[in-house]
């Protein structure tokens, strides 16, 4: 079944045009994850699919609901604030850099969007909170600040934090390229049991051995456009695109 | 000594009196001054131009006029609008108002110096802008201003002796008075002088514990 699916993604941040027509379907259940050099787009799609950039041609429908913007006769208009951020909620977000709202413990950061985005009471918050945090290995952690916590410690209340939302899709900006190499397994881990119980996540990463043995299906981006896809397997082990060879090559996997 | 002590037991009501307005004068306009403030600085950060411009005028403005004359002002050029406020009433908008301007001014810097990241996590997770400005930005930058906002409140404390121009009954004006009826000039400054570094060595006290109590470590 479909969750997913972006159909002639295009935009442009002033004259360059970053995305130039991406098309891509993510079905439920599915782990997919998108390679590729740095400045191809990868960043912009996922913050596209998140509603966190505008978008200026294409659509993306998620759930069997077009996103972003409504059409009336002819023309195109972005949804207001309040729709925005509903729908946003159906998607959650880890980014490279935590973005941990600082001044809250790790309990607060996942109950932010508890009490406030879905509105439940403080108590039943702090247990699904607890119940989070506690499968990303962090309950004895729950009332440190982010300061307190180390990188792959943040990242992963970062995770729970979005997974407590109960998203529909799960996006993953390289999610362990800010972090010191002893600390990125601990959070790799997190992900992979994550792709175990079911969560849809489009996952961009530079941790190929991690794309290759995670992902169901794996995306190589190139100047704004999907230069190759196919199952993560085959792609790895028999890259087509001349660029991905040289790509692969590179990171040497 | 003794003649002093006999003087002070016999101004010590228009003393308090003054101390007392003094304190309400700098609590009421250090409030007023900081919604003003909050207002004008979520316009200056995050307000579309036709609303930040007219801020950033006013801003500027302000805080390029002395206080003094803001005093003046409100109390002398307003009665020619047909608005007559007392003393206090002028005092206190003059006071509110240049408060608020430099309010506005530091909490929009403490607003951008918020990683726009922060903004993005909370987008992600379906908060809208008022709530996100209420949870997550505000409760950083306040924080983060903490210090400077202490500050502030001492500066309203030594910026409010400017009142005594037009008449305002607060410390300074008081002292005056006293000092009319029994020309012990030297003494009463100087216990005046006192007052005002107790009010605001009292206000620093709170400003570093509470700095303490809300820091981001
Ligand atoms: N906010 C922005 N304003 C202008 N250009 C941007 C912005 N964000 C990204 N870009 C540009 O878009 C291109 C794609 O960026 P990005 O999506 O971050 O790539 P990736 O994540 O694959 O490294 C880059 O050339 C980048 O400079
Ligand atoms: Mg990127």
């Amino acid at each position: 079944m479909t969750l997913l699916s972006i159909r002639g993604l295009t935009k442009r941040f002033g004259a360059a045009e970053v995305l130039k027509g991406v098309d891509l379907e993510v079905n439920k259940g599915e782990v997919v994850s998108i390679i590729g050099a740095s400045g191809s787009g990868k960043t912009t799609l996922l913050r596209c699919v998140n509603l966190l950039e505008d978008f200026d041609g294409g659509e993306i429908v998620l759930d069997d609901v077009a996103i972003g913007y409504v059409k009336r006769n002819g023309t195109r208009r972005r949804l207001g604030e309040r729709e925005l951020a509903r729908q946003r909620a159906m998607t959650g977000m880890v980014f490279q850099s935590f973005n941990l709202f600082p001044h809250l413990t790790a309990l607060g950061n996942v109950m932010l969007g508890l009490l406030k985005v879905r509105h439940m009471a403080k108590a039943e918050a702090k247990t699904l909170a607890m119940n989070w945090l506690s499968r990303v290995g962090l309950s004895d952690r729950a009332m440190h600040l982010p300061s307190q916590l180390s990188g792959g410690q943040q990242q992963r209340v970062a995770i729970a934090r979005a997974l407590a939302m109960d998203p529909k899709l799960v996006l993953l900006d390289e999610i362990t390229s800010a972090l010191d190499p002893e600390l990125v397994g601990e959070v790799l881990d997190t992900i992979k049991s994550l792709a175990k119980e079911g969560t849809t996540m489009l996952i961009v990463t530079h941790e190929m051995r991690f794309a290759r043995d995670v992902a169901h299906r794996t995306i190589f981006m190139d100047g704004g456009l999907i230069a190759e896809q196919g199952p993560s397997a085959k792609l790895f082990r028999n890259p087509g695109n001349a660029r991905l060879k040289e790509f692969l090559k590179r990171a040497n996997i | 000594m003794e003649q002093f002590l006999h003087e002070l037991w016999i101004a010590r009501w228009p003393l308090a009196q003054g101390l007392l307005l003094t304190v309400e004068i700098s609590v009421a306009s250090i409030t007023c001054g900081t919604i003003i403030g909050l207002f004008g600085g979520i316009g200056l950060t995050y307000g579309k131009w036709f609303l930040r411009w007219p801020i950033r005028v006013l801003v500027d403005c302000i805080r390029g006029i002395p206080v003094l004359v803001l005093i003046l002002a409100s109390f002398y050029l307003l009665t020619f609008a047909g608005i007559n406020l007392t003393a206090i009433e002028s005092g206190l908008l003059a006071l509110s108002i240049f408060c608020g301007a430099h309010m506005g001014e530091i909490i929009r810097g403490a607003l951008q110096s918020i990683p726009p990241g922060q903004i993005d996590a909370a987008r992600a997770i379906g908060l809208t802008f008022p709530r996100i400005l209420a949870y997550v930005l505000l409760p950083q930058a306040m924080r983060q201003i903490m210090p400077v906002w202490i500050n502030t409140g001492a500066e309203l404390v030594k910026a409010s002796t400017l009142l005594s121009v037009i008449g305002t009954g607060e410390l300074l004006f008081r002292t005056q008075e006293i000092i009319g009826r029994n020309f012990m000039t030297l003494e009463f400054y100087g216990l005046c002088g006192i007052l005002y570094f107790l009010v605001n060595s009292m206000i620093e006290r709170f400003g570093k514990f509470a700095g303490q109590r809300f820091a981001l470590q």
